[in-house]
């Protein structure tokens, strides 16, 4: 008694015999008849042409008889949308039935039936089931709005289904805002602009009560809304968080990976000193941990999640290292994710541990994982300094084994090792020159012969070995080409008397006989330099190579903190943003970390150091490689320019919106839009960068102003952090002098005296003109509002960011301590309009290193109006000029410590974009401020 | 959400196919069908595949993949969760989730996607829920459906579906109230040539059977819950009390169900039982080599070890293996490579011993891999965590009134517990009466790669 039996009839009249069968008048033959329909209709046999048959079917008693025809008509409404409009009459009795669960069913599967035609019809049934007295229904219901939305968007809006939708988020039932949540978020993914979740505290709340109660199902749903949700402050981001917690200890792993998602999300906003932050971080590990033990599939979608995670913070597991050595029983795809994450995890405390299991990986069956383990090695060796030397001889013991596959993979890591520490470890060359004649893989040939190449003065039969290469050189791959084109330039420039006629051949075989534009190209610029100039050939040839590091293999930041974003999705698989990979003209929301709301900026933190704003410490990594100034732009200009920029760390946010914001604002119209501004609210540096976009509205009388923009007061110490001292602030430059203007209110219930303010050691020398008169106690919700003057004559320190500003404040309660930013645009003094020879002589005198240039966007403005709005600022313009069409405005500022910056606006009538290219001396008296200054000057002084 | 799903046999058939939206062809399998080819081996197949319009997540069980196919940007883990809870619902109801069980009730398994999925929205995946709404296929039940034609489809509404305890149905009803609880631990641990352990974990289980009327309220306590590093529970246990006192409080579901998983990674608490004494060689040059290995209880607590079972992926070299074993047989496949070795029992006067000659390829070189062993056994009645079972105390708020006195309860085993069985649990509270209840064996499956 089994179906089997519903699935041999494979006679030919099978369609008209089971015709035959469901018109029977026996229910039981009926019903029958209906099952072997269904096994057909699973196994893909086309049974459409029974539907009217099926469909008389429909008005039974019988229950499952009745769910067999839904599961039927849900699969073949489609293709007979004529015969479909017969079931509509059913559907809407069924959804009056007395019974529950056949309402629910009822609008379930008319949900389901794709048909146009229908879907009219179904409006009113669905209106009464969303608001039926049993939830079972109405969380029913929910779903079938999505399921409506999705065959017919206009239909739902216009019949008032989505606020429907809404109002169920508050339904008191946590099934039925699980099911709202579920419904809400499928639809608000196809209209992405659509503000469908909008949530507020209140909402939140609800949601949070919902989490408990709900399924697993329902908690993933509510889980992943909750985490596009940015808090007020860090306080209630902690509830946030502290509510979330217990979901870490769910059977189900999606649940505990979306309330990781959330946790992740959300910390962003804790400040690291707070004691929850430490505790949620000892939380996190154990759940992760455990995601592992769980089947293969659960593991690799963890394991890619994890990867994500310890880079961006690696504290979180960084004892755990353990747990991802690799079982015999893994398959190779968790093997080779638990292999990357044991690199990133690698440290000077555990490198021991971890060479010892790469050693042994290396030895093992499968020759992908044996490759990866070998590489490794190399990324170890690379990453952890202490341990080069112990990878080195690893490397060499396997080189040892002559397996074929290891040799060759330890040969590309050797040379990357080299490039990371040169000059150390050439005394291994001899031991790979043995195994020449074994490589047979492009990439380690290649390695190979870039390692004879750069070490060529040291290897005395350097010119045997590349002219064995040289051989066969039209049968090897274009990388091997190259690489043994440049080795034997390089070896030529180091031995040019015994090499001549080996460089000749490899040229001629490069440039004539080859047709490899590539190789061509290289080989046509190797000749002419070598035939024009010897010594510059050499410079180019033979430059200093910057070194490698570990980072190249990081996933950059702005992604990095994207991806956290997305933990558990398809994106963090993938390690892609949804934008990259999501198909359909969808616009992807990008996502984004919430800054950290508590105004204690000063400690940076340390893991987002490299993210962050470029900084002088790491010249030998590639990413930061360069100048300073193209860093600068290329970092932080780069994405104002071309799209919405990724908030990151709320210290790189500042510096996005200093320059991306400042300048977009800087000319802005009313059209004006500020991205990161709207992406961090709360952000201090963005309060300024929008505040700025205001200057131009303000002062759009030209010239009416006097002083220069005032950005509207930012809380700089929250009460919270200062037992109830709340400090908000802005600063002024007017007439020559510089001023802060604070306003303090006490929120705490004592009084307060003794006010005493002091700056710490900054950039600019700034400090307060006069001590700090509160001439009244402040008493309990009192306010009072104090100008400061500021001089610049303090002691000079540079700061990063370097328009940071270290404030100390007394009172009878204690000392608080806050760090605020303050624009630039205050330390432009009043004479800093140069003379024109001047200008045109400092112009010139100023090195090209020092000039940036970039584009500002959608500004309607004029020159005209352009110039006395900066005027008014105090950026002047020296002069004016038109040259083919485009007007030239030369301007120049001065700071307080004597720099000059000086810039070049090129406003090409009825383009809204502008070219703007900036140099700045340093020759200024006072340029104390270090290298950097002169990067930071000049973009830094567009602002106002 | 979930679009489709696609069930395939280890031949690449597709034997079924159901759609949750509109219907997806059936071709959309072919980019599965080729990552398997390039995976070669069942269990390499990656479980995330991506193709031009859609997305295929898949898990293998059973030697069966359950290919499912996403269109939008959906947490992986929570298909795959709901793969393995389809598979785990075919294995309840049909005692087996085979590609036989599955034809053979191909209508209830279309039925059960039906509930378990609407739009792609998990609907009821709650075993005893799923079981209200249609009933398992018995013979009795079959038999009595062909006579007087009623159906297998529950016409209620399930009771469980909306209440705070989604978990468990209404109106349940036993003579015996019974109670089994199963704590099954596993070790997954990684020995070194020196037979120092590298990496030893252990995954615990604690599987229960609960066949008691009405609304039981259980609370269950270990002896050493300090000792847990992380827990997985089942939605039905308290988690502020678990907080509060390290008690799991629940009232559970009806049959069978997983009530916590752990995990206890503190290394130096687990004691390897066995050891391994091996000696695998091959000789420069010539196309054999010699095999040797031993293995002996280390110290087994009393308890017997059992159902040895010991693996080796041989190096691809091997042709052919001429071994003699002291006890048990043994098996080489010369496909796959993988020397299988059925020991048995250990008893400690004779060692079990698997001794003799590997015949290599001819001119291949020596090959240079170290074999790994991987050693399965098991021990009853062990808890090699410690963190067992202590006592359970169990209460009904609807038949208090009606109970009987106070009764204690104990667990029967406790192997390495030297706690002696006198937590009488004097509740003020009137405990539903049990009539048995056990804490059950206790099993200690052990995982251990000896690096050679």
């Amino acid at each position: 008694m089994t179906d089997s039996k519903y699935f041999t009839t494979t006679k030919k009249g099978e369609i008209f015999e089971l015709k035959a069968e469901l018109n029977s008048d026996k229910k039981e033959k009926k019903k029958e008849a209906v099952k072997k329909v269904i096994a057909s209709m699973t196994v893909g046999k086309d049974v459409s042409a029974l539907f009217p048959d099926v469909v008389n079917c429909m008005q039974t008693d019988n229950l499952e008889l009745k769910k067999l025809v839904y599961l039927y008509l849900m699969n073949y409404a489609k293709s007979q949308p004529d015969m479909a409009i017969m079931a509509v009459n059913t559907f809407v009795k069924d959804c009056e039935d007395p019974n529950p669960l056949i309402r629910a069913l009822a609008v379930r599967t008319m949900g389901c039936i794709r048909v146009d035609k229908i879907t009219e019809y179904l409006c009113e049934p669905l209106r009464k089931c969303l608001k039926d007295e049993d939830p079972y229904v109405r969380k029913t219901a929910a779903v079938c709005v999505a399921k409506l939305h999705d065959i017919n968007a206009q239909l739902v809006e216009d019949q008032g289904f989505l606020d429907t939708l809404k109002d169920l988020i508050s339904d008191s039932n946590p099934m039925v805002v699980a099911n709202a949540v579920a419904a809400l978020s499928e639809i608000a993914e196809s209209h992405p602009s659509s503000n469908l979740l909008d949530l507020n505290p209140q909402s939140i709340n609800k949601l949070l009560t919902a989490l408990n109660e709900c399924t697993e199902w329902g908690q993933i749903f509510i889980l992943d809304c909750l985490a596009n949700y940015t808090p007020k402050d860090d306080r209630e981001a902690q509830s946030i968080c502290e509510r979330v917690t217990p979901r870490l200890s769910h059977a189900n792993s999606a649940v505990v990976l979306s309330a990781v998602k959330v946790l992740m999300k959300f910390m962003e906003m804790l400040s690291k000193d707070l004691d929850y932050y430490g505790t949620l971080l000892k939380k996190l590990a154990p759940p992760l941990v455990t995601l592992l033990s769980a089947e293969p599939e659960l593991q690799y979608v963890a394991l890619r999640n994890i990867n994500l995670i310890v880079q961006k913070r690696p504290e979180i597991l960084k004892h755990e290292m353990k747990v991802f050595f690799v079982k015999y029983n893994d398959p190779i795809y968790v093997k080779l994710e638990k292999l990357d994450i044991m690199i990133r995890l690698a440290s000077q405390a555990n490198i021991a541990q971890v060479l010892a299991e790469l050693k042994e990986y290396a030895t093992e069956v499968d020759v992908d994982f044996v490759r990866k383990a070998v590489r490794a090695i190399g990324r170890c060796a690379i990453k952890v300094e202490q341990s080069a030397e112990r990878c080195v001889s690893t490397l060499l013991d396997l080189i040892q084994t002559k397996v074929n596959y290891v040799v060759q993979e330890a040969i590309v890591v050797i040379k990357d090792i080299f490039r990371k520490y040169p000059n150390k470890y050439e005394s291994v060359i001899a031991t790979l020159c043995e195994n020449l004649d074994s490589l047979d893989e492009p990439e380690a040939r290649a390695a190979m012969i870039w390692i004879v190449g750069e070490y060529a003065e040291r290897i005395d039969n350097a010119d045997e070995l590349l002219e064995s290469f040289l051989e066969g050189f039209h049968d090897e791959s274009t990388q091997v080409q190259l690489q043994l084109l440049t080795a034997i330039v390089k070896l030529f420039l180091k031995k040019p008397t015994e090499t001549q006629e080996l460089v000749q051949q490899v040229l001629s075989l490069a440039t004539q006989d080859s047709d490899n534009p590539d190789l061509r190209d290289r080989g046509y610029i190797y000749w002419r330099l070598l035939s024009t100039d010897p010594v510059a050939a050499k410079e180019v040839v033979l430059a200093e190579k910057p070194l490698i590091s570990e980072e190249t293999d990081l996933i950059e930041p702005t992604l990095l903190d994207e991806l956290i974003c997305y933990i558990g999705t398809l994106a963090s698989v993938y390690h892609k943003p949804p934008s990259a990979f999501v198909e359909g003209g969808r616009g992807v929301v990008h996502k984004s970390l919430p800054p950290r709301t508590a105004s204690s900026e000063s400690t940076e933190s340390p893991e987002t150091a490299p993210a962050g704003a470029p900084s002088g410490e790491q010249p030998d990594v590639i990413p930061t490689q360069g100048d300073l100034l193209g860093d600068l732009l290329n970092l932080d200009l780069g994405p104002p320019v071309s799209g919405p920029p990724l908030a990151t760390s709320s210290v790189q946010m500042g510096a996005v919106d200093l320059l991306g914001g400042g300048l977009d604002s800087l000319i802005g119209g009313p059209n004006f839009v500020a991205p990161p501004a709207a992406a961090v609210p709360a952000n201090l540096g963005a309060s300024m960068g929008s505040g700025l976009s205001d200057l131009f509205d303000l002062t759009s009388g030209v010239g009416t102003l006097s002083g220069s923009y005032v950005a509207p007061k930012a809380v700089w110490l929250p009460a919270m952090k200062a037992k109830g001292l709340e400090i908000s602030g802005t600063f002024t430059r007017q007439v020559g002098s510089i001023s802060m203007d604070l306003q303090l209110t006490n929120k705490a219930l004592q009084v307060m005296t003794d006010f005493a303010i002091q700056f710490n050691r900054n950039s600019f020398g700034l400090a307060p003109a006069a001590p700090l008169q509160v001439h009244a106690p402040l008493s309990p919700n009192q306010t009072v509002e104090i100008s400061l003057p500021l001089n610049t004559v303090g002691s000079v320190m540079k700061m990063e960011p370097l328009n940071n500003l270290q404030v100390a404040v007394k009172n009878n309660i204690d000392v608080f301590y806050f760090s605020t930013l303050y624009p630039l645009h205050i330390l432009f003094v009043e004479d800093g309009k140069m003379d024109r020879q001047m200008f045109l002589a400092t112009w010139k005198d100023i090195p090209n290193e020092n000039e940036a240039q970039f584009q500002i966007r959608d500004c309607p403005l004029n020159a005209e109006a352009v110039s006395s709005r900066l005027q008014s600022s105090n950026i002047f313009t020296v002069a004016k000029r038109n040259v083919e069409g485009q007007d030239m405005l030369y301007q120049s500022l001065k700071l307080t410590n004597g720099i000059w910056v000086l810039a070049e606006l090129r406003i090409q009538p009825g383009n809204p974009s502008f070219m703007f290219i900036l140099r700045a001396s340093t020759s200024g008296e006072g340029s104390q401020a270090g290298s950097t200054l002169p990067a930071q000057s000049p973009t830094r002084g567009l602002i106002p | 959400m979930i679009h489709s799903l696609f069930l395939i046999n280890c031949s690449g058939d597709i034997f079924l196919e159901k759609h949750w939206k509109s219907v997806v062809s059936q071709s959309v399998c072919d980019y599965f069908f080729e990552a398997q080819e390039k995976a070669a081996d069942v269990e390499n197949v990656p479980p995330v595949i991506s193709t031009p319009h859609h997305y295929l997540i898949s898990i293998y069980r059973d030697k069966l993949f359950f290919v499912s196919v996403i269109q939008t940007e959906v947490p992986p883990l929570f298909v795959i969760e709901f793969l393995h809870r389809v598979a785990d619902t075919f294995q309840d109801y049909f005692g087996e989730c085979s590609e036989a069980a599955i034809k053979d009730n191909v209508v209830i398994v279309y039925e059960l996607l039906e509930e378990m999925l609407d739009n792609g929205f998990p609907l009821a995946t709650e075993s005893n829920i799923l079981k209200e709404l249609i009933k398992p296929p018995t013979i009795l039940r079959s038999v009595v459906n062909s006579i007087t034609g009623s159906s297998n489809v529950g016409d209620t509404l399930p009771t469980g579906q909306l209440s705070n305890i989604p978990w468990r149905r209404a109106g349940v009803k036993y003579t015996n109230n019974e109670a089994y609880f199963d704590v099954v631990e596993e070790i997954d641990a990684i020995i070194d040539k020196s037979g120092s352990t590298v990496f030893a974990e252990i995954q615990g289980v604690i599987d229960a059977c609960i066949k008691l009327s009405g609304m039981p309220d259980l609370s269950l306590s270990f002896m050493n819950p300090r000792l847990l590093d992380d827990v997985s529970f089942h939605p039905c246990i308290r988690f502020k009390r678990w907080e509060s006192e390290r008690v799991l409080s629940f009232i559970p579901p009806d049959g069978n169900f997983r009530l916590i998983s752990y995990r206890v990674s503190s290394q130096n608490l687990v004691a390897i039982p066995v050891y391994v004494k091996h000696c695998i060689s091959f000789k420069e040059n010539s196309s054999c080599g010699r095999f040797d290995i031993t293995i002996g209880p280390k110290q087994n607590m009393g308890k017997t070890i059992e159902g040895i079972t010991v693996t080796v992926h041989m190096p691809k070299v091997v042709l052919n293996m001429n071994l003699t074993p002291t006890q048990g047989s043994y098996t080489f496949d010369p496909v796959t490579k993988v020397l299988t070795w059925d020991v048995g029992k250990i008893t400690p006067q004779k060692l079990p011993s698997l001794k003799g000659l590997v015949n290599l390829q001819s001119g291949a070189p020596k090959p240079e891999e170290n074999p790994s062993l991987n050693i399965q056994f098991k021990i009853q009645q062990l808890a090699i965590s410690g963190a067992p079972l202590s006592s359970l105390a169990a209460m009904d708020p609807v038949t208090a009134s009606c109970a009987g006195k106070t009764k204690s309860l104990h667990s029967s085993f406790l192997p390495s517990s030297p706690i002696p069985p006198s937590t009488e649990n004097e509740d003020s509270e009137v405990p539903l009466q049990l009539h048995r209840h056990r804490f059950g064996s206790s099993w200690f499956l052990l995982f251990l790669k000896v690096r050679t």
